[in-house]
């Protein structure tokens, strides 16, 4: 049986997807990024080839993407995370669509055309405003593990005012609200919605929208909120944040030449 | 795509050349300063440069150092003492650096041409504002410092049509500058010497757009990496048959290369633009990473900008007038619209990349909706790469070549 990998090494986490011919999602995982891409790339690797069935590395054919794309020795070949992102999210909504990405340390807005090219794409300039850069700057700047921001800001009553793109200066105002004695649910909230302004800033948000990345995955109410905001529903693939991983497997299966290719 | 592959940039042999003549003209320009055989005026690149020669002076130009202490990444370490002083990390990179480095009696010419100290010592500076407002800040530093007399032209900015009664008071103002020149320099103002000044400028200047032109030929001859290097006698020796001999010599070559079907790109697939600075001290690195993608930068505005179309020894204070002022830095955005739409078509270019320069608004003009507005009129993608000239605090490496490699990936699925 042929395998077809999808390694994203992002510059948080590492996704790795292993998919059949069919494009069927055989296996997955994720783990952190940490200092050593190639260490972090195998690990990733073997936990989704473990998933799938997949015994033998022979067998499958691997596409690496992401910052650390370069770092993974045996990739049959690599392609950019803009273009795995697309090709992804294509996968799942076949048609004309925009797809905000919100990963670790950048933001993607990327135009896809009925017939899946890119037509444009935007990344987030020299900033971590508006990535999980920020959310994660300000969660530990709070004390508060990153896995609750979510529910926090689910539970707010407010939303305060954060005024500044800069995200050391956002902490010095979050101290001010702190100061006030404001509730650290609607400052979370803030946040979020301070995500949403500079991912709105980027690009215009017309037609169909998708969003996907690790934010994504790990902060559902965000995306409501992005709803709200945007006066209509975002779709969200079944696995947010594999996918850049899941494009890269598909891009595999091209280059093996496999089926439809 | 994606594999690293070695990339070799081929070497363009008039280049041996181009090096003597530049240091020829800064050895020259250091004796003059030091013997005081023949003073020293220091200019805008695009300033009255004509005027000055045929007053006799040597000519030296800050922003051809700033851009040596960009490409030697000296700026790096220069930028942080012009700031300490009160000058802004977000104002002009050149000014901060050249400033910065006198401030540290650091200079790449040191490093270049062997016996030479420092700068040559100016007896004039010499501004006009047609690209900025910061030039004339940055002379300004070097007047208060060096207790050295400053003048210059303030030219009409983000114009249009351009109407006679603009060109009328650049020429009042140039006038109103050759008192004070004749002082300075010992020598009387000659029409004549400015007829011939405005003339050999005009034939440097029409070479330069005929070796720029030789890029419209596929595979194109040069990239645009190179052309900024081989742009340095058209900024610091226009003026003079030396310049003219070099680019004749290079157009020569570049013929050569056409005629033999020989690319600056091996294998080149997709043909851009480069709107906007250089990124000095990363111009080899640009380069090898487009010839991996087999991708050529041909044409830019950059260096398009040293040609001076309306050059006439015949009216040649009216001339320099429209020169200086029609050149694309000086237009509005109509006008830099078109221009830049009629170089995609002629030069058949895929793409077209923004340089956003922290420090140079002037030069960045992706900032009022250009790029969208060109990818729907042209139909071509564009790509905005968020850097600076200089300040390479302000460029992220792996976030521009991701961004570059993406819309290579874009142009192989259009």
């Amino acid at each position: 049986m042929d395998f077809f990998a999808g390694i994203d090494i992002g510059a948080s986490t590492t996704k790795a997807i292993i998919i059949n011919e069919k494009r069927q999602i055989l296996g997955h995982s994720v783990n952190d990024s940490g200092s050593d891409f190639e260490a972090s790339a195998d690990q990733a690797f073997r936990k989704a080839r473990e998933d799938s069935g997949c015994l033998d590395t022979d067998e499958c054919t691997v596409v690496a993407t992401g910052y650390g794309r370069r770092n993974v020795p045996y990739a049959n070949n690599t392609r950019t995370e803009i273009s795995c992102h697309a090709a992804g999210s294509f996968h799942h909504f076949p048609h004309a669509h925009t797809l905000i990405d919100i990963g670790g340390q950048d933001s993607k807005v990327i135009r896809i055309d009925d017939a899946g090219k890119r037509s444009s794409f935007k990344m987030n300039r020299k900033c971590a405003a508006g990535t999980g850069a920020f959310l994660e700057e300000i969660a530990n700047r709070l004390k508060i593990e990153l896995g609750k921001l979510d529910g926090l800001a689910e539970k707010a009553e407010n939303s305060v005012q954060i005024g500044s793109y800069c995200t050391v200066f956002t902490g010095t105002e979050i101290l001010a609200k702190i100061r006030e004695g404001i509730d650290v649910a609607d400052i979370i909230k803030g946040i979020f919605v301070s995500v949403i302004k500079r991912i709105l800033e980027m690009d215009s948000m017309n037609g169909n929208i998708v969003m996907s990345g690790g934010v994504v995955a790990h902060n559902p109410y965000l995306v409501k909120m992005f709803e709200e905001r945007l006066g209509r529903g975002i779709f969200v693939p079944p696995l947010p944040q594999l996918t850049g991983a899941l494009g890269a497997a598909l891009h595999s299966i091209e280059i093996r030449g496999g089926q439809n290719a | 795509m994606g594999e690293e592959k070695k990339a070799t940039i081929k070497k363009i042999q008039a280049t041996g050349q181009m090096r003597k003549i530049m240091a020829d003209y800064f050895y020259e320009l250091d004796a003059a300063a030091k013997d005081d055989s023949q003073k020293v005026a220091w200019c805008t690149s695009v300033g009255p440069a004509e005027l000055l020669l045929s007053l006799g002076f040597r000519v030296y130009y800050p922003e051809n150092h700033g851009a040596m202490l960009g490409a030697t990444r000296m700026a790096t370490n220069c930028i942080p003492a012009a700031n300490a002083i009160g000058y802004s990390p977000d104002i002009c990179s050149y000014l901060t650096s050249d400033v910065g480095a006198y401030l540290r009696k650091e200079t790449p010419l040191t490093r270049a041409y062997e016996g030479i100290e420092g700068l040559p010592r100016p007896d004039v500076l010499v501004f006009n504002t047609n690209q900025c407002r910061d030039v004339q800040d940055w002379l300004s530093w070097y007047s208060r410092e060096l207790q050295i007399p400053i003048i210059g032209i303030s030219t009409h900015r983000n114009i249009g049509r351009i109407t006679d009664k603009a060109l009328e008071s650049i020429v009042q103002q140039m006038e109103d500058l050759i008192p004070p020149l004749e002082k300075i320099s010992g020598n009387k103002f000659d029409i004549d010497k400015l007829r011939d000044a405005v003339a050999l400028s005009k034939r440097c200047s029409e070479l330069w757009k005929k070796v720029l032109e030789t890029n419209m030929a596929s595979p194109a001859p040069m990239s645009f990496f190179d052309a900024t290097i081989q742009m340095g006698p058209a900024v610091v020796l226009r003026g003079s048959e030396t310049a003219i001999q070099y680019y004749e010599l290079l157009l020569k070559e570049l013929d050569e290369r056409t005629a033999n079907g020989v690319g600056a790109v091996e294998g080149e697939k997709f043909r851009l633009y480069w709107e906007g600075m250089p990124i000095w001290g990363k111009l080899r690195d640009m380069s090898e990473f487009f010839i991996r993608f087999n991708t050529a930068v041909i044409a830019s505005t950059y260096c398009n900008s040293w040609i001076f179309e309306s050059f006439d020894p015949a009216d040649p204070m009216m001339s320099m007038a429209r020169a200086y002022t029609e050149i694309f830095i000086v237009r509005d955005e109509d006008f830099k619209e078109k221009y830049i739409e009629d170089i995609v078509h002629r030069f058949k270019l895929d793409g077209i990349l923004f340089h956003d320069a922290k420090t140079c608004p002037a030069n960045s003009n992706n900032r009022y909706g250009m790029p969208e507005r060109l990818e729907k009129k042209l139909n071509i993608p564009t790509l905005t790469l968020n850097g600076d000239l200089n300040d390479l605090r302000c460029y992220s490496e792996e976030q521009a070549k991701t961004n570059i490699e993406a819309f290579i990936e874009q142009l192989e699925t259009k």
